[in-house]
């Protein structure tokens, strides 16, 4: 078994599960911003190097980014970024399903018998995954494409608002 | 106990913090984060596969992580332009203070 995921995931686990249970919400999305460096930094042990760096520049960069913006532009107080903690039943309740699920998941792995896995780290050359997204996958990239332009495009008319909120008020 | 089998108990403990996340706070962001991990720890499940697999040079697990990874950022666009647009009518971001379309 190798030491290196082990570790990955160890910090992984701790940082959200720390992130998820704190009370500073901006302290949350820092500690969140490094449980997303640690699954590129498994990405990039798995030997798909491109798709670490896509994880680290998108949540690390951008998602985590938004999220700030959007603590910081839904406070009400200046330092208003505390959240109260919830209820013990919802919690309780809360982590026994989390805590089942990942149970169920951990259980069925264990007793699942795999193939014997290949040590060799796969090499899957940047160029290479070009010529599969502009070929094969030439479609999908397109959709995903038009997805992500409609999805911005109406996140900011959500964001944005209607202007009828202030003047056409009752 | 293989690494396969490891990374994919790591994803699967990824997953339940993430979901106890989502089920137990009350504020939006915070539970748009919790969807965030989980989605994190499917794409984990796609690379572990990939790494692991029979055929890596095909490329599909770490195709379909690019495709999650592009789609799980316009999620987290249009939801925090969600919790926004839900400030701006309640004045704060409580998911149990947001029943206007309660019956």
């Amino acid at each position: 078994m190798n030491v290196v995921p082990l570790i990955l995931g160890i910090v992984i686990l701790a940082s959200a599960g720390t992130a998820l249970s704190l009370q500073n919400i901006v302290r949350s999305v820092l500690l969140l911003v490094l449980s997303w460096f640690g699954i590129a930094a498994f990405y990039l042990w798995a030997g798909a190097e491109f798709a670490a760096f896509a994880q680290a520049l998108v949540y690390g960069g951008a998602v985590s980014m938004v999220v700030l913006f959007a603590v910081l532009l839904t406070r009400r107080g200046h330092l208003d970024t505390a959240v109260p903690p919830p209820p013990p039943g919802r919690l309780l309740g809360a982590l026994l399903a989390g805590g089942a699920v990942a149970g169920v998941i951990a259980a069925t792995v264990i007793r699942t018998p795999f193939a014997s896995s290949s040590d060799e780290i796969p090499v899957l050359a940047v160029r290479r995954l070009g010529t599969l997204l502009m070929g094969p996958h030439a479609a999908a990239l397109l959709v995903t494409g038009v997805l992500l332009t409609a999805a911005l495009l109406g996140a900011v008319v959500i964001a944005a608002g209607a202007k009828d909120d202030k003047e056409g008020a009752p | 106990m293989n690494t396969l089998q490891l990374c994919l108990v790591l994803s699967g403990l990824i997953f339940g913090i993430g979901l106890a996340a989502a089920l137990a706070r009350s504020s939006a962001i915070l539970v748009l984060l919790g969807v965030e991990l989980m989605l994190n720890a499917a794409n984990l499940n796609f690379i572990a596969f990939w790494r692991f697999g029979p055929a890596p040079e095909a490329g599909t697990g770490v195709l379909f992580v690019l495709f999650a990874i592009a789609v799980a950022a316009a999620e987290a666009a249009v939801g925090l332009a969600l919790v926004i647009a839900l400030y701006r009518h309640q004045r704060n971001i409580r998911l149990q203070d947001a029943t206007r379309l309660k019956g």
